[in-house]
């Protein structure tokens, strides 16, 4: 097989349209809204402690601001495809995808990369608006979009576990509550972890959202709590592990053909 | 010549439950099939396992000679399949829905499919609400949208799970002629439906399942000419009740008489040549007739004398 003549096929393309274009359609709630929250926490959290915390050497704000880019990436990635799959799964349009000639593989690449587009599109706008706070340095660029996409990926394909997973809304919702959103307000979003006291730090690094933010982090002002490289591997095992896990279930069928 | 449609030994269960407990069933291309049964006799698992909406734990299925599992691309290529629940993605138009549609079937953006698409909306009326949202629709446009989309990528094989259930006369007769007409162009039409007189007055051939099993797979003129008979029905004058009381009893002894209500009386009946010496007799009894009915052999009695004998069987069994 020559691999380079492989191109995408016009079902996986139709399916990434689809999946962009929804949250296109609804960019007031899937896009705008969470730059306004992102935006929110930076006034707050900079109003209070700007002029008492440095980071790294970094003034508290400019450091705040990869940090909540990076968690919008993350939160809005993974909020992409769960919600998408249950919306589908729950009013019975899913079977418009299930019908047609898409393999596992294109099912899920296309819904992770639209996952991975909102995420993007979600942290260029967050960073736009919080541009006028000043104070940022692009250290090393390709950081930034590496684990940008990676993290985005990652938690594209979570969102994809769990709306394979859920049956109902609410067992999305117990999904998000209680899994991704502690594991992304603890991941050292808005501090460093090396403020921790010793247990919390060990307890952190068991985290890998930690990870990806740090590397994240790394790209904008060059130093970070850990190498971006260890990161970056962290980053691509738990990519690997999740994608294992889901293209598996897609596969099968899991909960999706009965 | 290679089957529209092949189904092997097909077996399903969920828990306990046989849902396809081997299903035998060749459908020939071109042909207007008929799939009947009672709710939870296997219509839509069946249908499921064809699409490949759901997976069989055994035998084989095939669409156009394409197996459903080891050819699955090919497979569903061949085939539409046109949902029985009013399913319908919020986000989308008519027409985005039919073009992301065409789109995964892998048909290209081109001038072709936009005529295409566009002569599926004429003949399904919908050329009006092409740019209209898909929730501002009526259910009956909802219905024929997804007839559209089973429509857009061309297929061979049409699979209609009950596509009338809750729509209005209008729609039927619509959607009706357009069936027709896309299965005198060639297409292979399974039809599953409640309605016994639309299945009747459509279809060729009819499959009858009863707990996962085909308990009858006939031609449908074969089908009513085995399981049922036309029907005299006629009521007579009663100034001569004892002449008609003996004529009744004469005709009872040889002809099956069902039922008298009311001064009615029926006499099933195979021939029509049968008619004229049973009305002989009435006249030379010296009645007189005053209203005569001539029942058609129904596909209602056909489905309800099969699965009576089914469910007989079953007790005997057990």
């Amino acid at each position: 097989m020559n691999y380079l003549s492989i191109k995408p096929s016009r079902g996986f393309i139709t399916l990434f349209y689809k999946e962009v274009l929804r949250f296109w359609k609804v960019a007031a709630q899937t896009v705008a809204a969470p730059v306004l929250t992102a935006l929110l926490y930076l006034l707050i959290f900079s109003h209070v402690l700007a002029s008492h915390v440095e980071v790294h050497g970094v003034p508290y704000t400019s450091f705040l601001v990869p940090g909540l880019v990076m968690m919008s990436v993350l939160q809005n990635a993974f909020a992409n495809t769960s919600s998408s799959l249950i919306q589908s799964k729950v009013t019975g349009n899913l079977v418009f995808v299930l019908l047609p000639p898409i393999s596992h593989i294109e099912f899920f690449s296309a819904y992770v990369l639209a996952s991975v587009a909102r995420g993007l599109l979600v942290g260029a706008g967050v960073l736009v608006v919080t541009t006028w706070f000043g104070g940022l340095s692009y250290a090393a660029p390709v950081w930034i979009l590496v684990f940008a996409m990676m993290g985005g990926a990652v938690m594209g394909t979570l969102g994809l576990i769990a709306g394979i997973w859920a049956e109902k809304y609410d067992q999305l919702a117990a999904f998000q509550n209680f899994l991704i959103l502690p594991l992304t307000f603890l991941s050292g979003v808005f501090y460093s972890i090396a403020s921790l006291p010793p247990f919390w730090q060990h307890v952190s690094r068991w985290n890998p959202v930690f990870y990806m933010i740090d590397g994240f982090r790394h790209g904008f002002f060059g130093v970070s709590d850990i190498s971006p490289w260890i990161s970056l591997l962290v980053g691509l095992g738990c990519l690997l592990i999740l994608s294992s896990i889901t293209l598996s279930a897609l596969k099968r069928g899991y909960k999706l053909r009965a | 010549m290679t089957a529209a449609i092949r189904v092997e030994q097909v077996y399903k269960r969920f828990g306990s439950v046989h849902a396809l407990n081997g299903v035998d069933l060749t459908i020939q291309p071109g042909e207007f099939f008929g799939l009947l049964g009672p709710n939870g006799a296997g219509k839509t698992t069946l249908i499921s396992a064809l699409a490949g909406l759901s997976r069989h734990d055994s035998g084989r299925l095939t669409i156009m000679g394409f197996d459903v599992e080891a050819d699955y691309r090919a497979a569903r290529r061949q085939l539409g399949v046109v949902p029985q629940e009013l399913v319908f993605d919020p986000f989308f138009s008519v027409r985005e829905t039919l073009e992301i549609q065409a789109g995964y079937y892998g048909i290209d953006p081109s001038r072709q499919r936009r005529a295409w698409i566009d002569e599926i909306l004429e003949n399904l009326d919908l050329t009006s609400k092409a740019d209209a949202n898909m929730r501002t629709l009526s259910g009956g446009m909802k219905r024929r949208v997804l007839v559209a989309q089973a429509l857009v990528h061309r297929p061979p094989v049409i699979v209609l799970d009950e596509p009338t259930a809750g729509v209005d006369v209008e729609l039927r007769q619509t959607l009706w002629q357009f069936v027709r007409r896309l299965n005198e162009d060639g297409h292979t039409i399974v039809l599953t439906t409640h309605y016994l007189e639309e299945a009747e007055s459509l279809c060729e051939r009819i499959a009858m399942l009863k707990s996962g099993r085909v308990v009858a797979l006939d031609t449908t003129r074969n089908l009513l000419s085995r399981f049922s008979s036309h029907t005299l029905r006629l009521r007579t004058a009663s100034d001569k009740p004892a002449q008609l009381g003996m004529t009744q009893e004469r005709i009872t002894q040889e002809y099956a008489t069902q039922e008298r209500p009311s001064g009615w009386w029926t006499c099933a009946f195979a021939h029509f040549d049968e008619i004229e010496p049973m009305l002989a007799r009435i006249r030379n009894a010296g009645c007189m007739i005053d209203e005569l009915e001539i029942g058609k052999p129904d596909l209602e009695d056909v489905f309800v004398r099969v699965m009576q004998e089914q469910h007989h069987e079953q007790i005997r069994a057990t």
